[in-house]
């Protein structure tokens, strides 16, 4: 060879082949011990994480959409509350109306009930007091009569007086 | 800061490429004047060496480059015959087959002085190029600075420090990672080193793959994945200084050379049809001449002789400051230098921790880049 190489930069057969056998065994071996698993590990870890966060993020979402329903059924719920506290109200004021009517109603008849009893008392007192005012009338008057009649000469002036009276008929 | 020492250091790396003589060239001279003297009894000639040493100036360069080449045994301490290195197997493919031996053979020679016999073939290191002796021939021989004559070189599969380097890389990675997929298995929250790692995993993931390669980014993770490790922990196995690390593996062309033609590849092995018409029919087409030229080179060389020589540049060049800094001390003679290296190296230490990941990110995300650019669909 013309030009000299110096051995700083002179290629060595030797130590060529055995980088290239080292290096491509060791390749296999790292391959198939080292690097596949490890990457597959850190890709399962990953897409383990991946999934996580999604089904956090899904959980999240359920949760919100929960919360939204909750939040409806309370709504529902407060105005199915509302709604009977109304009916309920409304029962109460009927009941208490109706019963204020059917008070009044019987008050009523009781009262023109009491009236009627009343007036027949009334009629009956008074139907009684007729009887007695004319059995005592009758009283008086046979008192009187008994009393004026008692001697003869009353008997015969009265008998004038009234024989008189027809006269002047 | 680190653009002007990239751009530094790739124009002394081409420098020596282009010019025959480049600075390691130089400092063998001095060695060949006493080894050419040649039928000099082998100790003889080590008690000539030892001698000239002493005498011998401290060269810089010598030490550099002599600590990011690549080495038949590792070197954990001590200076010539005394020195103390983990000796690793010699693998050669010679002429009449395979031969093994370990590099404890040659007795910490790399001068071509020791022979080793194996199999009635003769094998000498010299600088780390492992030499068989032609018949007959008792030691090296050479003709004019240093050509060898008398010797051929076989094929060297050695585990050098480099290769083991590689193993000890490969199997780092494989106790951590094979650690951390376990630690899946208990459940899918990671804990201790698989909490530390899971982030780089998912950087390469989603600021590498995603972004540059789009939603067909699956199939390439495992490489891009491996490539980036791979580099990562050979950059810093670079940066720490003792036994068993310190081996400047990524800051060597063959090894960059590789991971860049894998990467070429890769690469051009996923172009789809919008890929390939555009290198082989460029629009408009009166510019085809010119257009075919700059795109096939593009995607095919320079790309990848990007990448390759991009590693490579910054690597070394992170050694060599650090090692030039050390050296700052031995040129001077004088311990109080260090009051100055040590901060220094410390200092340009700590920025290659981060060049080591920044490295290894930039490789990965221009290769992850390219595999986007063939992938891509067609937008004309």
């Amino acid at each position: 060879m013309f030009l000299e190489i110096n051995p700083l930069v002179k290629p060595d057969i030797g130590l060529i082949v055995w980088t290239t056998i080292t290096f491509l065994i060791l390749l296999v071996l790292l391959r198939k011990f080292a690097w596949k698993p490890i990457l597959g590990a850190v890709k399962g870890r990953e897409e383990s994480i991946k999934e996580s966060l999604a089904s956090a993020e899904k959980a999240r979402e359920e949760m919100k959409r929960l919360q939204s329903d909750n939040e409806r059924i309370l709504q529902e719920a407060r105005q199915e509350r509302d709604k009977m506290m109304k009916d309920a109200r409304d029962i109460r004021d009927k009941i208490v109306s109706d019963a204020k009517a059917d008070a009044n109603e019987q008050a009523e008849q009781i009262i023109a009930s009491a009236k009627e009893q009343i007036d027949n008392q009334k009629m009956a007192a008074i139907t009684e007091l007729k009887n007695q005012v004319a059995e005592m009338s009758i009283e008086i008057a046979e008192m009187i009569l008994r009393a004026e009649l008692d001697d003869k000469e009353k008997q015969s002036k009265l008998v004038d007086n009234h024989l008189k009276n027809f006269k002047l008929n | 800061m680190r653009k002007f020492l990239n751009l530094s250091v790739l124009s002394v790396a081409l420098f020596s490429v282009t010019f025959p003589t480049g600075i390691i060239a130089q400092s063998h001279q001095a060695e060949n004047h006493s080894t050419s003297t040649t039928e000099v009894s082998e100790s003889a000639a080590d008690q000539v060496e030892t001698a000239h040493a002493e005498e011998e100036e401290f060269d810089p360069t010598e030490v550099v480059m002599h600590h990011i080449a690549d080495a038949h045994s590792f070197h954990v301490y001590g200076e010539g015959e005394e020195a103390v290195s983990v000796p690793l197997p010699v693998i050669l493919y010679t002429s009449k087959g395979l031969v093994t031996f370990m590099s404890s053979a040659f007795h910490h020679d790399t001068h071509g002085h020791h022979v080793v016999e194996r199999n009635g073939q003769r094998f000498v290191n010299y600088h780390d190029d492992i030499y068989e002796l032609n018949a007959g021939a008792e030691h090296l021989e050479f003709e004019g600075d240093h050509t060898v004559t008398n010797a051929s070189l076989p094929l060297d599969l050695s585990i050098t420090k480099n290769v083991f380097t590689l193993f000890l890389a490969a199997a780092l990675l494989l106790l951590i990672f094979g650690s951390v997929a376990r630690n899946y298995q208990k459940g899918s929250v990671p804990s201790g080193l698989a909490g530390f790692m899971e982030p780089l995993v998912l950087f390469v993931r989603d600021d590498i793959a995603i972004p540059n390669i789009g939603p067909k980014y699956g199939r390439y993770m495992p490489y891009l994945l491996t490539l980036f490790f791979f580099i990562w922990i050979i950059n810093l196995i670079g940066l720490v200084p003792f036994f068993p690390f310190s081996a400047n593996l990524s800051g060597n062309i063959s090894f960059t050379l590789t991971l860049a033609v894998i990467a070429l590849l890769v690469v051009n092995f996923s172009g789809n049809k919008a890929y390939w018409k555009h290198i082989f029919a460029p629009q408009p087409w009166w510019l085809w001449p010119i257009l075919f030229v700059i795109e096939f080179l593009s995607n095919v060389v320079i790309k990848f002789f990007a990448l390759m020589i991009r590693l490579f540049a910054n690597i070394t060049a992170g050694h060599i400051i650090v090692l030039s800094l050390i050296s700052l001390i031995f040129i001077f003679k004088s311990v109080y230098m260090s009051a100055v290296s040590v901060p220094f190296a410390l200092f340009i230490s700590v920025l290659e921790l981060l060049v080591a990941a920044l490295q290894a990110f930039i490789f990965t995300l221009l290769t992850a880049l390219f595999i986007g650019q063939a992938v891509a669909e067609d937008h004309h």
